[in-house]
């Protein structure tokens, strides 16, 4: 395939903004969807709109099967062991929060330990530094270098026989840097610490096999991956997923109910209470399977591989753009570059990228710890999806030479 | 006699029609930002600044025979240009005549994105705090 065939998979792609042609620059915010998407969408809500796991009829049926199709889609797309490892959520924060919150419950007490890294968006963040508070826990930070890279030499002396689990991003969202989680992972169970990873971006920009990385949970959002918004995914080892409480009590998630006292029901759905997001569940089966058809295509990889080369080659040179997440080796970052210019300000330059067609994101995007790491209060971010083009990465850096000489 | 409130509001939004592009107003904000009166280092404090995710501003008022004197500066330029023209029209007015508007002219200027409330953005807050100033000195 080449880009254009997989830009015509995408109708937003082909829209304007004030008379010019968008260039949709802001993909870790989040991706845009293919009519394959939209259609399944369409199709539950048509034809297969009835509540899951519930009645006997042919509507709900056909809603449960589309419903765990997804899930048996996830399972495949992560190599996860089973389906009963994956619970479906509403994205990626609520995967952080049901965690911190069950894991919190079963393993974690006063004077506990939990790490994070410095790069975490602040839901992989908020939710720990919540637990922690509610348990009299204490929360560790594993710091970054000048360049984004983890210090992860230091993870093994930051472990005490009290840290009870390590949450790390797979690739923040602000460096665009692979992070080695499997040496994270590895650092981790010698010392018997279990390890969450942020996925969000590192579902979109890697092959994840969790069984090989042998994390013991995994968390992404559907909307990054092409799938429907108010979706997301926690995989997680049933060693944990089995000792950890329900998040949320109600409907589905239960064995029986009396009033003397409830069982609940086997994992996942012990943990997916109430009246699920099936229509935007069922939408993460296309939307993964054009992910597998993307990240198996050669001429795609080639292609974006040479976008991504561009812009870092042209980000690097500029004597007045600072980049944040400097890679040793081109092949650890993502199509993602986060910087700031000299003298002007990141709000100003996505104001005038805007009207000039590019969407970017600016300011804090969600972690500002790092922000102060950097010593920043914004930065510039332009993140780019596989369906991006070489065009769109020259008209971008003209663009931004543009507006930088606008604002002196 | 002094114009009205209304009647500088009105000014301002005639001054921005005569750009059709958002270039060149976004050119005219540069420069007015540029050119407005330097807010002075030491009020730059936490209790000035109105914290947003994008750009922060900082907001000095002071009354002096019943009218708001308001001084303010932000980080970023463009934002600097809208204050100087907030400025422009609110400074220097009683709380009635600032309550009287409908603070819609940055709208009306077609820099409606500058002020979406759902953006942490100073300067929605900067319009809400002048606001306040106006109803607590009524
Ligand atoms: C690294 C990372 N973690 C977490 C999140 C939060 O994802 P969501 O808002 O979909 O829950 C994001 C996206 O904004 C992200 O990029």
């Amino acid at each position: 395939m080449d880009v254009k065939e997989l830009r015509s998979l995408f109708p937003a792609l082909g829209r304007k903004v004030y008379g010019k042609p968008l260039v949709y620059f802001d993909n870790a915010a989040t991706a845009q969807r293919p009519q394959s998407v939209i259609d399944e969408w369409t199709r539950i809500s048509v034809e297969s709109n009835a509540n899951i796991h519930r009645a006997v009829h042919l509507l709900s049926e056909e809603a449960t099967e589309a419903y765990e199709a997804a899930r048996e889609s996830v399972r495949m797309f992560i190599n996860a062991p089973d389906r009963s490892n994956i619970v479906f959520t509403s994205g990626t924060t609520a995967s952080v929060n049901l965690v911190a919150f069950s894991f919190g419950e079963a393993f974690v007490s006063e004077g506990d330990e939990v790490i994070v890294s410095e790069c975490e968006h602040h839901s992989d963040i908020v939710p720990w530094q919540m637990m922690c508070q509610r348990k009299n826990a204490v929360l560790k930070v594993l710091p970054t270098d000048d360049t984004g890279h983890l210090k992860t030499g230091l993870l093994d002396s930051l472990i005490t026989d009290k840290t009870r689990i390590v949450c790390v991003t797979h690739i923040s969202n602000v460096l665009g840097l692979v992070n080695p989680v499997k040496d994270i992972v590895r650092i981790s169970h010698l010392r018997n610490v279990p390890v969450l990873i942020d996925g969000a971006q590192g579902i979109v920009h890697t092959k994840v096999d969790v069984q090989d990385v042998d994390c013991d949970f995994y968390v992404f959002s559907g909307h990054k991956i092409y799938a429907a918004p108010g979706t997301g995914v926690l995989y997680g080892k049933r060693q944990y997923l089995e000792k950890m409480p329900p998040y949320m009590g109600g409907g589905e998630m239960v064995g029986t109910v009396r009033f003397s006292g409830t069982t609940y029901a086997p994992v996942p759905l012990k943990f997916e209470a109430g009246t699920q997001n099936f229509a935007g569940a069922a939408t993460i089966r296309p939307a993964l399977e054009l992910a597998s058809q993307i990240s198996d295509d050669r001429e795609l990889d080639r292609y974006s591989c040479s976008v991504r080369d561009f812009l870092l080659d042209s980000i690097m040179s500029e004597a007045r753009i600072r980049l944040y997440g400097v890679p040793d080796d081109r092949d650890e970052k993502i199509p993602l570059f986060s910087f700031s210019v000299d003298g002007v300000h990141h709000e100003d330059l996505a104001l005038i990228l805007d009207k000039m067609g590019v969407a970017v994101r600016s300011g804090q995007m969600c972690a500002e710890p790092l922000m102060d790491r950097f010593g920043v209060t914004g930065m510039l971010r332009v993140s780019l999806a596989p369906y991006n083009t070489m065009e769109e990465a020259v008209y971008f850096m003209e663009c931004l030479h543009k507006a930088i000489s606008m604002l002196g | 006699m002094e114009k009205s409130l209304q009647e500088v509001e009105n000014e301002v939004v005639d001054e921005f029609s005569m750009f059709d592009g958002w270039l060149d107003k976004y050119e005219y904000l540069i420069e007015l930002g540029k050119a407005l009166k330097d807010y002075p280092e030491d009020k730059k404090t936490e209790d000035r600044l109105i914290k947003g995710c994008q750009s922060r501003v900082w907001l000095d008022c002071s009354i002096d025979g019943g009218k708001i004197f308001l001084n303010a500066d932000s980080d970023a330029i463009i934002t600097k240009g809208i204050i100087s023209l907030l400025i422009k029209i609110y400074s220097g007015r009683t709380p009635q005549e600032i309550l009287s508007s409908d603070f819609s002219v940055v709208d009306r200027i077609g820099l409606k994105e500058n002020l979406s409330p759902t953006r942490a953005n100073g300067l929605v807050s900067m319009i809400a705090t002048i606001r306040e100033i106006a109803s607590e000195n009524l």
